[in-house]
């Protein structure tokens, strides 16, 4: 279903918004309510976030969206079960640390599966860092998506991009989600090199947050991915998280707000 | 039997490299540094003569007539408590700090329990001229005062870490984002055997002289090889570096005692290999208190630098192959062993080492009279002197 998303933006010439969202956060219900509104403000893929007591790649806003969905009793499971409520048209791909992932067991794939998740992706297992696990997320029911960074050499992103599913998760800049002022002066560079060793459509997530940055990151890349300026704007209100949301999809294609 | 990591850095199953892609080029960088540092007699040369000179190795091996007493076996006490900031820990920081200075690096990131590793650092990082950042739990900085000013005397910047139980485990995520953050320009000196792969065999590397150099004094002093060796497991660097000389003699018992905290069925401890189960935390796969959905259940333990929810990836390795017991011991009983060792032989050990101080005076008639023990004086107790007294704990 990721596929057949991106080929649908790619002959329509648009680009994807992608939005990453904690499950449980702010409650598990307006959980459900932001996923939907997210949908409708024109998202084209949904990342949910598996809430982790040790988030070491998450900035201060999603570290806070985690402790307080786990203080809901928010786990992997509960996530699957709201997905599956939420009954989403957008593809779904859950956003986990590989340590919850191992204690949900070995048939977690098919239950996120069944429950209507389509992808997964996992913060802390790079490739080549684990053959069986990689081989059971790669062999497995979700399109596997992987993750390219900064530091990546370019041989590297080769080796990723070949192991990848879906599309490609390009970190935007060194460092943990959270949102920035500006863009790194060389991301054009990067995704073009990315592209250079890259069939998957690419897209570019890490302190992206406003609409100005989805007009120049969408000029370069498939998509963008929108993590914790949604958090933070879905902790005031989820109509405020959905107007953001509504705002970069305008940006993204070319509208002006 | 000696202990070989994998080609992918891992223990038997544990260990590993579970960390943001953007980390796995600086593994890379670090692990290529590494050896080259090794192979090169130049870099074992300043290490050699800053660990003599600057640290003040060998350290040294005492005997303990009236514990041993007490003990009803020869115990003999390997000194890493006089050492220069009154612990191994420099042993690691030093190394550690040299490399990343042949790396270019020169600002240096630490995580600190007990503020012992954080102010081995702090040291080195003053005698090199390095930038030095250390992340600390902001319940450790209410527990050790007295480390958090001494690492700021000496020019380091103590960022406390208020996320989830204000300890080691929240600090080391801390450090972790920084160096995520920075790892062009920064290094990590990980203070324990933990982390990403090459951390675990490096940092007990590093720490392995404290064993190759006891091991000489046993044969040495008491003419023959110990019977046991203990040491006190948090992250497991001071055990580490003490068993390693001694995996090979399958004679000489290799045992860790983890903190038991308020009890091992009070759900409130640190003693992960006794209790925990294999899972991912900081890098690396190995035993880890946690929850049946796989989230970290926080630790316990009256001493900071045990305070710890996982632990070295080769020692959960050397539990399954059977080559290492490990065993716990309650906050009260470490307290009880604290005392006993400053009363008996008139050194005070830190709280973490208290705990294989009290493990050994509860074992008499384990060993026979003329079997000796060998214990690892992880550190000294001048830090926790305060924190004791205000539990009312010791003399009245």
């Amino acid at each position: 279903m990721l596929t057949e998303r991106f080929d649908a933006l790619r002959a329509q010439g648009r680009r994807a918004l992608v939005c990453y969202a904690t499950a449980g956060h702010p409650d598990p219900e307006r959980s459900i309510s932001l996923w939907q509104g997210l949908e409708e403000a024109g998202a084209d893929v949904l990342e949910v976030g598996v809430p982790f007591s040790d988030p070491m790649a998450d900035g201060p806003v999603i570290q806070a969206s985690s402790q307080a969905a786990l203080a809901h009793g928010v786990t992997l499971d509960a996530a699957l079960a709201l997905v599956a409520r939420a009954k989403l048209g957008i593809p779904v791909v859950l956003f986990t640390y590989l340590n919850p992932l191992i204690a949900a067991g070995p048939d977690v794939l098919r239950r996120a599966a069944d429950a209507g998740v389509h992808g997964v992706l996992v913060t802390d297992l790079p490739v080549g860092s684990d053959a069986a696990r990689e081989s059971w997320l790669g062999e497995g029911p979700l399109d596997f998506v992987r993750l390219v960074a900064p530091t990546t050499p370019p041989t590297r992103m080769a080796e990723i991009a070949r192991h990848g599913r879906g599309f490609v998760y390009l970190i935007s800049r060194l460092g943990v989600t959270g949102v920035s002022d500006t863009l790194p002066e060389d991301l054009p560079q990067t995704i073009a090199a990315l592209r250079r060793v890259c069939t998957l459509p690419i897209c570019v997530g890490f302190g992206i947050s406003r609409p100005e940055h989805a007009r120049v990151v969408g000029a370069h890349a498939d998509g963008i991915v929108v993590g914790s300026a949604i958090v933070g704007a879905a902790g005031k209100s989820v109509d405020a998280a959905v107007t953001l949301a509504r705002e970069l999809r305008r940006a993204l294609d070319g509208r002006t707000a | 039997m000696a202990i070989e990591t994998t080609a992918d850095g891992r223990f038997g199953a544990f260990g590993g490299r579970y960390v943001p892609e953007t980390l796995v080029p600086a593994l890379d960088e670090l692990e290529r540094a590494l050896e080259q540092a090794l192979a090169d007699p130049a870099f074992h040369a300043e290490l050699n003569g800053m660990l003599q000179h600057y640290a003040g190795r060998p350290s040294a091996m005492s005997d303990a007539p009236r514990f041993s007493e007490r003990v009803g076996a020869p115990v003999w006490l390997k000194r890493e408590d006089l050492n220069h900031t009154g612990a191994h820990k420099i042993n690691n920081a030093l190394a550690q700090a040299l490399l990343a200075r042949r790396m270019g690096k020169r600002r240096i990131i630490a995580e600190t329990g007990a503020g012992q590793h954080g102010v081995a650092t702090a040291t080195v990082c003053a005698r090199l001229g390095l930038e030095c950042v250390v992340y600390m739990g902001e319940e450790d900085m209410r527990r050790q005062r007295l480390n958090v000013y001494r690492m700021r005397l000496m020019g380091a910047t103590v960022v406390p870490v208020t996320a989830g139980t204000r300890t080691l485990k929240d600090a080391t995520t801390e450090a972790i984002r920084d160096w995520v953050t920075t790892c062009p320009t920064s290094h990590y000196i990980i203070g324990s055997v933990v982390g990403p792969a090459p951390y675990p065999r490096m940092v007990r590397d590093f720490q392995a002289i404290i064993g190759r150099e006891a091991r000489a004094q046993m044969l040495e002093r008491a003419g023959r090889l110990p019977r046991a060796v203990v040491a006190c497991v948090g992250g497991g660097s001071n055990a580490m570096g003490i068993f390693h000389a001694f995996v090979d003699d399958a004679n000489v018992d290799l045992i860790g005692v983890e903190a038991a905290g308020h009890g091992l069925d009070s759900g409130s401890h640190s003693a992960s290999l006794s209790r925990g189960t294999p899972g991912v935390l900081h890098g690396a796969l190995s035993y880890l208190l946690q929850d049946e959905h796989g989230q970290v259940h926080p630790a316990h333990s009256i001493s900071a630098g045990l305070d710890y929810p996982g632990v070295g990836p080769e020692h959960s390795y050397l539990k399954e192959i059977g080559r290492a017991t490990y065993v716990s011991v309650t906050d009260e009983q470490a307290l009880e062993g604290f005392a006993l060792l400053g009363r008996l032989e008139g050194i005070i050990p830190a709280l973490e080492t208290a705990h294989a101080v009290w493990w050994i005076a509860s074992q008499r008639g384990r060993w026979a009279a003329e079997e000796p023990v060998l214990l690892c004086v992880s550190g000294r107790g001048d830090k926790d002197v305060a924190q004791v007294s205000e539990l009312g704990a010791g003399p009245g």
